[in-house]
C-alpha cells in the first residue's frame, strides 16, 4: 500500500502531463482545432482525416519533410564519424592527457543550443566569418553559407555534428574499452595490420553500441528545430525548413493546433518506423 | 625501439581536434568583449585590440539580462528540485517496493521513451492554458516534473541496494517514509547528483516549449531571450556573443564541477537500449 504513495505523484504527473497530451494529439488532429476552440471548446468541430490529406497535398509539408530527411541523411552518418573517430583517438594508449582532450570533445554537448547556434551563424558569415576566412587559405571563393539554399543546410549539419558529436564518443568509448584486450594481443601476435585490428576487432565489438547511437542519434536529429529557427528562419527559400519547424508555424503562427498534431503524430509514425526498420537490419546483420 | 611516427600522429590529431572543437567557444569569448563592431573587419580578429566589458553593461542595462538570468536559474531549479523528490521516490518503489502490476507499469513507462515529447506540445499548450498557466513558471516546467528516463535512472541504481538492510529497518519498525528518507535517499547519493545535473542543464538549455509557453516576454529564460535578440540586432555580433557567454556559461562551469556524475548517466541512459 505506502508503495503508492512513492509511485502515485510520478505517475499522476507523467499520465497529466504526458501521456493524456499524446492521446489528446491524436484526437486533437482529427479536429479543426484553432483559435476559436482554444478560447471555447463549443468551436471546435471533428473533421476526420481531413487535416492529414490537406497535409499530404501541400508542397511544403513535403518540403520540410524532404529538408529533414535530408539533415538526417547527412548528418546522421557525418556525426557518428566523428564520435568514432574521436573515441579512437581519446582510447588510443599512444595519446596524452586524454582525460583533458575527452573534457574538451564533450564540452560542447553540455552548451545551450540557440546560443551556440548564435556564435556559428556569426562564424558562417559571409564576409567576416571565420570558416570563410579559414577556407579563403585554401585558395576556396566565400560561400554565402546562411543565404544560398544549397549551403544553408550543411551548414546546419556542420553545427549539428560540432555539438553532438562528443555525446556518442563517450558512449562508443566505453564500449571500445569492454572489448578485452586480450583479442589485440592474438592479433598482434598473428601479425595482423591496424586496418585489419579495427575492420576484425574494433567494429564488431561495438557493432551493438554503434547501432544503437545511430538509433538515438537519428532520432534526436527528426526533432530539428532551435538551428534553423535562430540561423535561418527556415530559409533561404525555406530550404532549412523542418517539419518542427513547419509544426511550430502552423501550430503557433496559425493557430492552427489540429493541423499542427497531425503534422507532430506524422513525424512520429515516421521516426518510429525508420527506427524499427533500422533495428530489424541491425538484428539481420547480427545473425550472419 | 618503439617507432614514434604513430604516437606524434595520434596526438597531432588530438590537438587539431581540440582547436577545432574549442575554437567556437574561445572566439565566442573573445568576441563579447570586442568594442560595437570590431569583429567585422577582414581578416576576422582573434583577440580583442581594446578589451572591453561594454557589451555586458549593455546586455545587463538595456536589454534586461539579470531578469532573464534570474528566470532560467528559478526555472531550472524548481523543474529539478521537484523532478528529484518525484522520480527518486518512483525509481526507489520500482526497484525495491512491491506492488501490484510494477512490472507492467514499468514497462509501459519504457514502451513510451519512443515517443518524442514534441508529439505532446499542441495538446499541452491547450491543457496548460486551460490551467491558466500560460506564461507561468510553472507553465514551463510541467512537462519536466517527472521522467520516464529518471525513473529508469534511479531504478537501476537502486536495485543493487542489499534488501537485508531494508528489512532490518522494517523490524526495527521504521516506516516505509522514514527509510526513505534516512536509509535510502543518502545511499542513493551520487545517482541523485548525476540526476540533478542532467535535470538543470536540460532546463536551462530547453529551448522550444520555453518559447511555446512565455508569451510575456518579463518571464523569458535566457535561450528564448536570446533567440529574440538575436533576430531584432542581427547586425551587433559582439553584444550577441556576450549574450551567447552569459547564457552558455554557467551551464558549462556546472557541468566542468561535476562532469564524472553527468558522464555516469549519458552512460547508464544508453544501456537502455
Amino acid at each position: 500500500m505506502a508503495a503508492w504513495w512513492f509511485v502515485g505523484p510520478a505517475l499522476i504527473v507523467l499520465g497529466v502531463f504526458f501521456f493524456v497530451p499524446v492521446i489528446g494529439a491524436l484526437l486533437m488532429s482529427l479536429t479543426d482545432f484553432d483559435l476559436y476552440a482554444l478560447s471555447d471548446w463549443r468551436n471546435l468541430r471533428f473533421i476526420g482525416l481531413h487535416n492529414y490529406a490537406t497535409l499530404l497535398q501541400d508542397p511544403l509539408f513535403w518540403k520540410s519533410l524532404w529538408n529533414t530527411l535530408y539533415f538526417v541523411v547527412l548528418g546522421v552518418p557525418l556525426s557518428i564519424g566523428a564520435s568514432l573517430g574521436a573515441a579512437l583517438l581519446v582510447n588510443s594508449k599512444l595519446g596524452r592527457f586524454r582525460s583533458f582532450f575527452r573534457t574538451v570533445y564533450f564540452a560542447p554537448v553540455v552548451t545551450t543550443l540557440v546560443a551556440v547556434a548564435v556564435v556559428w551563424r556569426y562564424i558562417f558569415h559571409t564576409r567576416y566569418g571565420f570558416l570563410n576566412y579559414g577556407l579563403s587559405g585554401l585558395g576556396i571563393d566565400p560561400i554565402d553559407w546562411m543565404g544560398d539554399p544549397h549551403w544553408a543546410m550543411p551548414a546546419i549539419v556542420i553545427l549539428a555534428v560540432w555539438k553532438n558529436f562528443g555525446y556518442n564518443m563517450i558512449i562508443l568509448l566505453a564500449a571500445l574499452q569492454n572489448i578485452p584486450e586480450d583479442l589485440y594481443e592474438a592479433a598482434r601476435i598473428d601479425g595482423a595490420s591496424g586496418w585489419q585490428v579495427f575492420r576484425h576487432i574494433t567494429i564488431p565489438g561495438i557493432a551493438p553500441v554503434l547501432l544503437l547511437v545511430s538509433i538515438l542519434t537519428m532520432t534526436g536529429y527528426f526533432q530539428l528545430f532551435a538551428e534553423p529557427y535562430v540561423m535561418t528562419e527556415g530559409g533561404p527559400l525555406q530550404s532549412t525548413l523542418s517539419v518542427l519547424y513547419f509544426m511550430y508555424e502552423e501550430g503557433f503562427k496559425w493557430w492552427s493546433l489540429g493541423r499542427a498534431s497531425a503534422v507532430a503524430f506524422l513525424l512520429f509514425v515516421l521516426m518510429f518506423l525508420v527506427t524499427a526498420f533500422q533495428l530489424r537490419l541491425g538484428r539481420q546483420r547480427g545473425d550472419r | 625501439m618503439k617507432r614514434r611516427g604513430p604516437a606524434v600522429v595520434v596526438n597531432l590529431l588530438l590537438i587539431i581536434g581540440a582547436v577545432l572543437t574549442a575554437f567556437p567557444l574561445l572566439w565566442m569569448l573573445s568576441v563579447s568583449f570586442m568594442p560595437t563592431g570590431a569583429a567585422s573587419s577582414y581578416p576576422p580578429p582573434l583577440l580583442p585590440a581594446e578589451p572591453t566589458l561594454d557589451n555586458y553593461r549593455q546586455l545587463f542595462a538595456n536589454h534586461n539580462a539579470g531578469r532573464y538570468m534570474l528566470n532560467s536559474a528559478i526555472v531550472a531549479s524548481l523543474a529539478t528540485v521537484i523532478a528529484l523528490v518525484l522520480n527518486t521516490m518512483a525509481g526507489y518503489a520500482f526497484a525495491k517496493l512491491r506492488f501490484k502490476g510494477r512490472e507492467r507499469i514499468f514497462q509501459t513507462l519504457l514502451g513510451a521513451l519512443v515517443i518524442p515529447a514534441q508529439v505532446t506540445m499542441i495538446p499541452l499548450f491547450a491543457l496548460v492554458k486551460e490551467m491558466g498557466l500560460i506564461s507561468t513558471y510553472g507553465g514551463v516546467i510541467v512537462p519536466s516534473l517527472a521522467s520516464v528516463f529518471g525513473i529508469f535512472l534511479i531504478r537501476q541504481y537502486a536495485l543493487s541496494l542489499p534488501d537485508e538492510l531494508l528489512e532490518a529497518a522494517r523490524i526495527d519498525g521504521a516506516s516505509e517514509g522514514k527509510i526513505f528518507w534516512s536509509l535510502v535517499v543518502p545511499l542513493l547519493q551520487p545517482i541523485l547528483v548525476t540526476l540533478a545535473i542532467l535535470t538543470f542543464l536540460a532546463t536551462w538549455n530547453d529551448f522550444m516549449w520555453p518559447l511555446i509557453v512565455l508569451t510575456d516576454q518579463k518571464l523569458h529564460t535566457l535561450p528564448v531571450a536570446l533567440a529574440g535578440l538575436s533576430r531584432e540586432h542581427v547586425q551587433d555580433n559582439e553584444l550577441m556573443m556576450a549574450g551567447a557567454v552569459i547564457t552558455v556559461l554557467p551551464v558549462l562551469a556546472l557541468f566542468l564541477a561535476l562532469q564524472r556524475y553527468y558522464i555516469a548517466g549519458i552512460l547508464a541512459g544508453s544501456v537502455k537500449g
